[in-house]
């Protein structure tokens, strides 16, 4: 079991043993979340801060739950409403921040690559709660979590990442890990979201739903991003209801046994359909959510063992 | 002051020639290669002695950004660098659109710099789009060219009347081909990289989309254009076209899209951030050869000084441009190192070509042309640390690279205005 990393920015940099040592520790935070007491106190004495500079009220409250429940203390601090709006730059709140010793820096920010600039600058240990279009650590890895605990395995399964997959950090962050983890990788969606050249990436990419969700073990949705929408990506919503919106007639291509997953906020009725997200034998929506604490609980543990380690986390074997 | 440079390397960029010789200057201009010493003998030792450069890039902050660069700072990094000619931007804050702020600059370069100056002017007022600016006006005033930059006139009716006035006055319009609407908001190319990052990307087709529709716009008006900042291969069969059916167009490179591709965006270093943005390792290759080849004219160094606060923010929200008159040079011999260029093809390239182009009267090695001289190892090695550039801004992407080729001296008018006095 090891895990060397002193940040978490992304999945890129982790080794497939790092994410397994990751997931095997979050089956066992899932257990204790599921318990009378759900409490430990492996971050007793240690300071989280959670910076967002995007709107966010589940993964935010997903961390918050995560922390108090290891016992650290959690400060949220919603970045919008502070002193960017007075002209500070990312670098001087991370250098303000820094100076108030916290131990975990939780934090999204609306531009790629800030939280890795972020990181730079301070000695605490960073995670990435999402950056722009550019990876979304957490969510890939309690997306993983969900499929292993699902389905036993975590390897060659089929899956398919369907929807707005262009502006979507966490495709981007689940196609690399399941593609680390030896799976097969579909991205369903119209040409106008998909990123280019991502057919380099080692994933299969369909425009059609039947194709793309034949056979598969797993079918992950993802929100259509309206609010990243500056125009003309689609024809309509309900055209794209009709060609990609998850219904029980394109489910049935995939495996009888498959399961449906969405990170959230859901728009019904636009990228699925609410019966199926409401289908308990389908849909493990609510157990994404759930995941989701044991996860970044786990994460958060791991980072901190390092970060008490010392200055040279590569030494350390978990 | 007579002065006889022998035992030189001598890099003739008109004849084609690289051979051991002498020049001899006096009275400001060269007077004779390989004649009698006469005067002052300088024993060059067998290094190279070559026209000074003409850049036809380059950025300084006055007026409006001074905290970034400056006619002084400037000048002595182009001393150094082996620039003995500036042709600088008008995208100052403000533009330089009117005879006033043109002779403003004129004169505070003038007054600080060491190296030749000369100033474009805007192709429209502040750069907007809009409205010509005194194209008449401006020549008579000194502008060399007209350029909005990098901001392209995307209305074209205005660009079309703008052309066409200024081929009655004879002037040289420049412009950075690239269609805008597509490559708004763009910081990187689309592409593998771009998706793994996940930045807003734009493809290498918005380029040639500009290019063309410039082309046809010159071709209808029958306008002297440059097309500068070339860095995309899929422009390059355009411009060729253009070029073989007697348009009168030249094109131009910016030194960092010789030298670098996409991928040296690394992990989102804003220091490689340039507009256009750095392209694929097979564009690049396209470039070196179409310099090489000679379909591509000028190298730039496209010099653009920006601060530590405008470069150390988010990769999407950084500014552009890097700051490259000191490390033009050396750059451009890894060219020359890679086999791909030879240095009097080069020298086209970094001087009689702008020169020629601009109607300035540098850039040569002739009996008749101006003492502006470079003397240069073309190997001694050596690191580049950013923070002993003379620039006021240290935003190069070559902090930290192995580079061969230093400047030993630089003379402008026959004066020496860096090094030298050993060699």
């Amino acid at each position: 079991m090891t895990f060397r990393q002193r940040h978490l920015l992304g999945i890129e940099p982790l080794h497939p043993e790092e994410i397994k040592t990751v997931l095997d520790l979050a089956d066992s935070y899932a257990d204790l979340n599921r318990s009378a007491t759900k409490r430990s106190d492996v971050l007793k004495g240690l300071t989280q801060i959670n910076m967002f500079f995007e709107n966010s009220t589940r993964t935010q409250a997903s961390f918050e739950i995560a922390g108090k429940r290891l016992g650290a203390d959690v400060m949220n601090m919603a970045m919008q409403a502070s002193s960017i709006k007075k002209g500070e730059t990312l670098i001087d709140t991370a250098l303000t921040l820094n100076a108030m010793h916290p131990d975990l820096l939780v934090v999204r920010h609306p531009h790629s690559g800030a939280v890795n600039l972020l990181a730079e600058k301070v000695n605490c240990a960073v995670l990435n709660a999402g950056d722009g279009r550019h990876e979304h650590p957490t969510q890939a890895l309690l997306d993983a979590l969900t499929i292993r605990r699902e389905k036993g395995r975590l390897h060659r399964l089929t899956i398919a990442i369907c929807g707005d997959i262009a502006h979507s950090r966490v495709a981007r962050s689940n196609l690399i890990l399941l593609g680390k983890m030896e799976n097969r990788v579909r991205l369903v969606g119209p040409p106008t979201l998909m990123p280019s050249q991502i057919d380099q990436f080692g994933v299969e990419v369909y425009d059609d739903m039947e194709e793309g969700l034949k056979d598969a073990d797993v079918v992950m949705m993802l929100r259509l991003q309206r609010e990243r929408m500056d125009g003309g990506f689609i024809p309509s919503e309900r055209e794209y209801y009709h060609r990609f919106g998850l219904d029980a007639a394109k489910l049935a291509h995939a495996k009888d046994d498959a399961i449906v997953m969405h990170p959230g906020p859901m728009n019904r009725g636009v990228e699925i359909d609410g019966t199926i997200a409401d289908d308990i034998n389908r849909s493990v929506i609510q157990e994404q959510v759930e995941m989701g604490v044991a996860v970044r609980m786990a994460a958060m543990d791991l980072l901190t063992r390092n970060l008490r380690a010392g200055a040279e986390p590569e030494s350390v074997l978990v | 002051m007579t002065k006889t440079f022998t035992n030189a390397r001598l890099i003739n960029p008109e004849t084609g020639s690289d051979a051991i010789g002498s020049v001899t200057i006096d009275g400001g201009v060269i007077t004779a290669l390989n004649g009698a010493e006469v005067g002052e003998v300088l024993d060059c030792g067998g290094k190279c002695l070559a026209p000074g450069i003409v850049d036809i890039g380059v950025k300084i902050g006055e007026p409006g950004e001074r905290h970034k660069e400056s006619f002084r700072s400037a000048g002595a990094a182009a001393a150094a660098g082996g620039v003995t000619t500036m042709v600088i931007r008008p995208d100052t804050t403000p533009a330089v659109d009117t005879p006033e702020t043109l002779e403003f600059v004129i004169r505070r370069a003038g007054q600080t710099a060491p190296v030749n100056v000369h100033s474009m002017a805007a192709l429209t007022k502040g750069r907007e789009g809009r409205e010509m600016v005194e194209i008449g006006f401006l020549l008579d005033a000194g502008a060399v060219a007209f350029t909005d930059c990098d901001h392209v006139t995307a209305n074209p009716k205005v660009f079309s009347r703008a052309l066409t006035y200024a081929r009655s006055l004879g002037a040289l319009v420049i412009a950075h081909p690239q269609e805008p609407t597509l490559s708004k908001g763009a910081a990187v190319t689309s592409g593998k990289f771009a998706s793994l990052r996940g930045l807003p990307a734009v493809s290498p087709m918005a380029e040639r989309m500009g290019l063309e529709r410039d082309l046809a716009l010159v071709e209808m008006t029958g306008a002297r254009y440059h097309a500068d900042s070339l860095s995309a291969a899929t422009a390059l069969p355009v411009l060729e076209r253009a070029k073989a059916a007697g348009v009168d167009v030249t094109a131009g490179v910016n030194i960092h899209h010789l030298t670098l591709n996409e991928l040296d965006v690394g992990d989102y270093r804003t220091f490689f951030k340039v507009k256009p943005p750095l392209r694929s390792e097979d564009d690049r290759m396209a470039l070196v050869e179409a310099v090489a080849t000679g379909l591509i004219d000028i190298i730039s160094s496209m010099h653009t000084p920006q601060d530590e606060e405008s470069k150390r923010l988010p990769f999407e929200e950084a500014a552009s441009g890097a700051v490259a008159l000191e490390t033009l040079l050396p750059a451009a011999l890894r060219l020359v190192h890679a086999g791909a260029i030879d240095l009097p093809t080069l020298w086209r390239a970094l001087s009689l070509n702008p020169a020629k182009r601009l109607g300035l009267p540098g850039g040569r090695l002739a009996e008749g042309a101006p003492a502006d001289l470079v003397l240069f190892d073309p190997d001694a090695p050596f690191v580049l640390d950013r923070f002993a550039l003379r620039s006021k801004s240290k935003n190069t992407p070559f902090d930290g690279a192995r580079m061969q080729g230093r400047v030993i001296g630089t003379w402008v008018a026959g004066t020496s205005v860096f090094g030298g006095e050993n060699a």
